[in-house]
C-alpha cells in the first residue's frame, strides 16, 4: 500500500525506464484502470448473451412453437426451428442470471468502481492492486463455467434465476437441474468471491487513500454510493454463498438442509436466497444513482442539492434494504404475521428514494441545463426510475401483492427500476467517462440517436408489462395462451416483442459509437466536460498511476456556478490563492491520507 | 383492455380497492414528478451568458418532502393491514366452511373433497377428476394446500386468490366465490416445463348443482373408475 509520502516522492523520482510486457499491462494487469475495462468489455458481452436470450423470450410470448426466422435453424435447428419444449424455463433463467451477475453487478463496480474510485479520491491505484487483478481473474473461469452450461446434457440452470428448491435441487424435476444447475451453483460461487474481494478493496481504498484535504464529505456522489455498495456486496455476499453451498451439498452429499424428507424446510432457501438478493438489487442501482448525481449536477452546472441528505438516503437505503427481503416472500406459506412487518420496512424503504428524487429535481431547477447524451441518459434513469419506484409499491401493499405477485407487473417493475434505472445509468456513466478511459471522444449526435430511440422502444416493450400483469399473467410461461383468460393478451404481447426488436436494434447505435469512438475517435482534451471532480483533473487517459503530481483538495465535488470565480466550473483541486494544485499550503508538509 | 380482471370474491373488491387507493397515490405522485421533470428540462435550459443559481439544498425543503412523503408512505401501511388479515390469516372456522383438500403436482392439482364424515383425510373421501374444481356459490371455503414434487402456487385470478403450495407445508388459504361461471386456476411458480400448462378448471354453481355433482363423482369413485 502506498502512502501520501511514497506518492509525493515518485513524483520528483526520475522516470522509470523499466517497460512492462503486453501480458503485464494488457491482460495480468494490477493497474485498477486496465481491470476497470477488462470488466468493461467482458461486462458488455455478457449484455448481448443476455439480450439475446431475452429476444427468444419474447419471440416465443408473441407466437408460440412457431417457426423462427433465421436464427430457429441456427439455435433450434433439432427441434424444426422452433424452441424447443426445455428451453423457455432455460432461457429465463440464464437471462435473469447473466444479465445480474455478469452484466449489471460488474459493470457498475467492476468496471465503473474500478476505473473510477482511486481517480476521484486522488489516489493512484487500489489499496491492494494484486487482489484486485484476482478478482477479475476468478470471474473469467466464473463466465467458463456458465457458459458451458449451455452444452451440458440437461442444458443450463433451468429453475430461475430464483433457484428455488425443490425444483433447483432435483435433477428429475427439470432438465437443467441436472449438470446445469451445478454448473450455475460453482459460477456464482466463483462471482460472489470476486465481489468480496472487489468489497476489500475499495472500502480500504477509500477509507485509507483518498489525497489529502478530500474529506469524506468532500467525495463525489459517485463515490458515496460505490463505497456503500461495497459494504452491501461484504455484507451480504457471503449469505448467498453459503446457500449455494447447502444447496450444492444437499444436492451432492445427500444432506437435507432443504428438503423435508430430511427434517429440512423448503423455504429456507428462499430465506437466504433474498436474504442476499434483496441488498443485490442495491447494489445494482446505488452506483447508478450516483453516478447520476455527479453527471445531473455537472450538466446542470449547479451544485447537487441536498449534498448530505442524498449521502444519508444512500445510507438509509442500504441499510434498511437487510430487512425487506420478505417482501418476496408474500404468498410463499411464511407466517402471515412476517408479512406485515416487511411491507412496513419495505414501505419505508420508498421514502429514501423519493427523497433523491427530489433531490434531483431540485438540483435541475435554476439550472443551466446542458442536455448532452451523458445528461439525457442520467434524466432517462430518474424519469424511468420513477415509475419502477412507484410500481413497487403496488407489490409492496400486501393485499394488491396476493394478485401481482409472480405476474408480469414484477417483471415490469424489475425492468423499470434495471433497465430504465441502471442501464440508462450505465449509458451516461459509459458516454460521460469514455473520453477519460480511452482518451478519445464518443459521438455526440449518435448518442442523442441512441438515447430517443432507446427510451421510446424501452417504454413500448416495457410500460404494456404492468397491463398484462394486472390482468393476472403468470410470470415464466412459455405460452401464456393455454389460459383462456390470458387469450386477450397475445396482440399486446406481439406488439411488444416487436418493440423489443427494434430495442435490440437500437444498441448497435451505441455499439457502434462506442468501437468506431474507440480507434477513430476525437482525441480527448483533459476536461471535456469541464467538470469539477479530481479524475477530470488529469490527462486523458490518465497515466500509469493517475496523477503526475498528488491532488490537493481544497472544497467539494459540485461547485460549479461559484461565485468565486467567472467560469461556470471550480475543479476540487483547484487552488484559488492563483497557484496551481502541486502547490501544498505553506508550512503544512504532505504527509498521508486525508484522515477527517 | 387494461385494469384488472372482474373480481368473482368477498375479498376481491378490498383488493381491488387497495390497487385503487395505490394507483391513485402513485398517479399524483408519478405527474407531479415528471411534470416538474419535463417543465424543469424546458424553462432551464442552458443559454448563453446566463448562469446557474449557486444553491446547494434547503433545510425546510428537505424536511417537508421527507415527512410529506413519509406520511403518505406510512398511511398506505396503516390502510392495508386490515386487507392483508382478512385475506390471510382470519380463515373461516373450519367446522362449518367447506374444506378442500387441493394438492398440486407436476403438472396437475390433485382435488379432493371431504365424504360424509365431513372431514377430508378419511377413507370416504371424493376424488374429484384431475384439474377439476367445483365450488358451492357464496359459501366460505377452505383450501388446504399441498405439493407432492416442488413449489406450485395456486392461483384463480379472478378470485384474487394466490397462495404457495410448499412441498413439506400444509398451507390452508381461503375464498368465498360471489359469482357462478366458469374459471381457470393458473400455476404462479416456475415448477418444471409444464409450468405453462398446468391449468385447473374451476366451476361456481349453486349448492345444489354442487351437492349433485359431488354426489355423481362419488358414485363414479365407488362404481370402481
Amino acid at each position: 500500500m502506498t502512502t501520501q509520502a511514497e506518492m509525493t516522492d515518485v513524483a520528483h523520482a526520475p522516470e522509470r525506464v523499466a517497460e512492462k510486457s503486453f501480458i503485464r499491462k494488457y491482460v495480468f494487469s494490477t493497474d485498477h484502470k486496465v481491470i476497470g475495462k477488462q470488466f468493461l468489455f467482458s461486462s458488455l458481452f455478457f449484455f448481448v448473451v443476455g439480450g439475446l436470450l431475452a429476444l427468444l423470450m419474447r419471440t416465443q410470448l408473441a407466437w408460440p412453437w412457431e417457426e423462427i426466422p433465421v436464427v430457429g435453424s441456427l439455435v433450434y435447428g433439432s427441434s424444426g426451428n422452433i424452441l424447443a419444449p426445455e428451453a423457455y424455463p432455460a432461457l429465463v433463467t440464464m437471462h435473469g442470471t447473466i444479465m445480474i451477475f455478469f452484466f449489471i453487478i460488474p459493470i457498475l463496480s467492476g468496471a465503473f468502481g474500478n476505473f473510477l474510485i482511486p481517480l476521484m479520491i486522488g489516489a493512484k491505484d487500489m489499496a491492494f492492486p494484486r487482489l484486485n487483478l484476482l478478482s477479475y481473474w476468478v470471474m473469467v473461469p466464473a463466465f467458463l463455467v456458465m457458459i458451458t452450461g449451455f452444452f451440458v446434457e440437461g442444458g443450463p440452470a433451468a429453475a430461475g434465476w430464483t433457484s428455488y428448491v425443490p425444483l433447483s435441487a432435483l435433477p428429475d424435476k427439470i432438465p437443467g437441474s441436472g449438470m446445469g444447475q451445478t454448473l450455475w451453483i460453482i459460477s456464482l460461487t466463483l462471482v460472489g468471491s470476486a465481489s468480496i474481494m472487489g468489497a476489500i478493496n475499495y472500502i480500504t481504498t477509500v477509507v485509507m487513500l483518498r489525497a489529502k484535504g478530500m474529506h469524506m464529505f468532500r467525495l463525489p456522489m459517485t463515490v458515496w454510493a460505490l463505497f456503500i455498495t461495497a459494504i452491501l456486496v461484504l455484507m451480504a455476499t457471503p449469505v448467498l454463498t453459503s446457500a449455494l453451498i447447502l444447496i450444492f451439498l444437499d444436492r451432492t452429499i445427500g444432506t437435507h438442509f432443504f428438503s423435508p424428507s430430511g427434517g429440512g424446510q423448503v423455504i429456507l432457501w428462499q430465506h437466504l436466497f433474498w436474504f442476499y438478493s434483496h441488498p443485490a438489487v442495491y447494489i445494482m442501482i446505488l452506483p447508478a444513482m450516483g453516478m447520476a448525481s455527479d453527471i445531473i449536477s455537472c450538466f446542470a452546472r449547479k451544485p447537487l442539492f441536498g449534498y448530505k441528505p442524498m449521502v444519508f438516503s444512500i445510507m438509509a437505503i442500504a441499510g434498511l434494504g437487510f430487512i425487506v427481503w420478505g417482501h418476496h416472500m408474500f404468498q410463499s406459506g411464511m407466517n402471515p404475521v412476517l408479512g406485515t412487518l416487511f411491507m412496513t420496512s419495505t414501505m419505508m424503504i420508498a421514502l429514501p428514494s423519493a427523497i433523491k428524487t427530489f433531490n434531483w429535481l431540485a438540483t435541475l431547477w435554476g439550472g443551466q441545463l446542458q442536455l448532452k447524451a451523458p445528461m439525457l441518459n442520467a434524466l432517462a434513469f430518474v424519469s424511468t426510475f420513477v415509475i419502477g419506484g412507484l410500481s413497487g409499491v403496488f407489490a409492496a401493499a400486501t393485499p394488491v401483492d396476493v394478485f401481482i405477485h409472480d405476474t408480469y407487473w414484477i417483471v415490469g417493475h424489475i425492468h423499470y427500476v434495471l433497465f430504465g434505472g441502471s442501464l440508462f445509468g450505465v449509458f451516461a456513466a459509459i458516454q460521460y467517462w469514455f473520453p477519460k478511459m480511452f482518451g478519445r471522444t464518443m459521438n455526440e449526435t449518435w448518442g442523442k440517436v441512441h438515447f430517443v430511440l432507446t427510451f421510446a422502444a424501452f417504454n413500448l416493450v416495457f410500460f404494456p408489462m404492468f397491463i398484462l400483469g394486472a390482468y393476472g399473467m403468470p410470470r415464466r410461461i412459455a405460452d401464456p395462451y393455454n389460459y383462456n383468460f390470458l387469450a386477450p393478451l397475445q396482440s399486446l404481447n406481439q406488439f411488444m416483442t416487436i418493440s423489443a426488436y427494434v430495442l435490440a436494434l437500437s444498441q448497435l447505435v451505441l455499439f457502434v459509437n462506442f468501437f468506431y469512438s474507440l480507434f477513430r475517435g476525437q482525441k480527448a482534451v483533459e476536461n471535456p466536460w469541464q467538470a469539477n471532480t479530481l479524475e477530470w483533473a488529469t490527462t486523458s487517459p490518465p497515466p500509469e498511476h493517475n496523477f503526475h503530481t498528488a491532488p490537493m483538495v481544497y472544497r467539494g465535488p459540485y461547485e460549479y456556478s461559484s461565485p468565486e470565480v467567472t467560469e461556470d466550473w471550480l475543479p476540487q483541486s483547484r487552488a484559488l490563492d492563483g497557484a496551481g494544485p502541486e502547490k501544498t499550503p505553506t508550512g503544512v508538509a504532505a504527509t498521508g491520507a486525508a484522515t477527517d | 383492455m387494461g385494469g384488472l380482471l372482474p373480481n368473482a370474491s368477498t375479498f376481491g373488491p378490498a383488493i381491488d380497492l387497495m390497487f385503487m387507493v395505490v394507483l391513485v397515490v402513485t398517479s399524483i405522485a408519478f405527474v407531479l414528478v415528471e411534470g416538474l421533470l419535463i417543465y424543469f428540462l424546458i424553462r432551464y435550459r442552458g443559454r448563453p451568458g446566463q448562469r446557474a443559481a449557486y444553491v446547494h439544498g434547503n433545510r425546510r425543503l428537505e424536511l417537508f418532502w421527507t415527512l410529506g412523503t413519509g406520511l403518505a408512505l406510512f398511511s398506505l401501511a396503516l390502510y392495508q393491514r386490515g386487507t392483508w388479515a382478512e385475506v390471510k390469516q382470519q380463515l373461516p372456522d373450519e367446522n362449518t366452511a367447506l374444506v378442500v383438500g387441493i394438492s398440486a403436482k407436476q403438472f396437475e392439482w390433485h382435488v379432493t373433497y371431504p365424504g360424509d364424515d365431513g372431514r377430508l383425510d378419511t377413507a370416504d373421501d371424493i376424488v374429484a377428476p384431475i384439474n377439476v374444481l367445483h365450488l358451492p356459490v357464496d359459501q366460505p371455503v377452505i383450501v388446504r394446500l399441498t405439493a407432492q414434487d416442488v413449489i406450485h402456487s395456486f392461483f384463480i385470478p379472478q378470485f384474487r386468490l394466490k397462495q404457495d403450495a410448499v412441498p413439506g407445508m400444509t398451507i390452508r388459504a381461503w375464498v368465498q366465490a360471489t359469482q357462478t361461471g366458469e374459471f381457470e386456476v393458473a400455476c404462479a411458480e416456475l415448477c418444471g416445463l409444464g409450468h405453462y400448462r398446468m391449468r385447473g378448471q374451476v366451476t361456481v354453481e349453486s349448492r345444489e348443482a354442487f351437492e349433485a355433482w359431488l354426489a355423481e363423482v362419488k358414485a363414479k369413485q365407488s362404481s370402481g373408475n
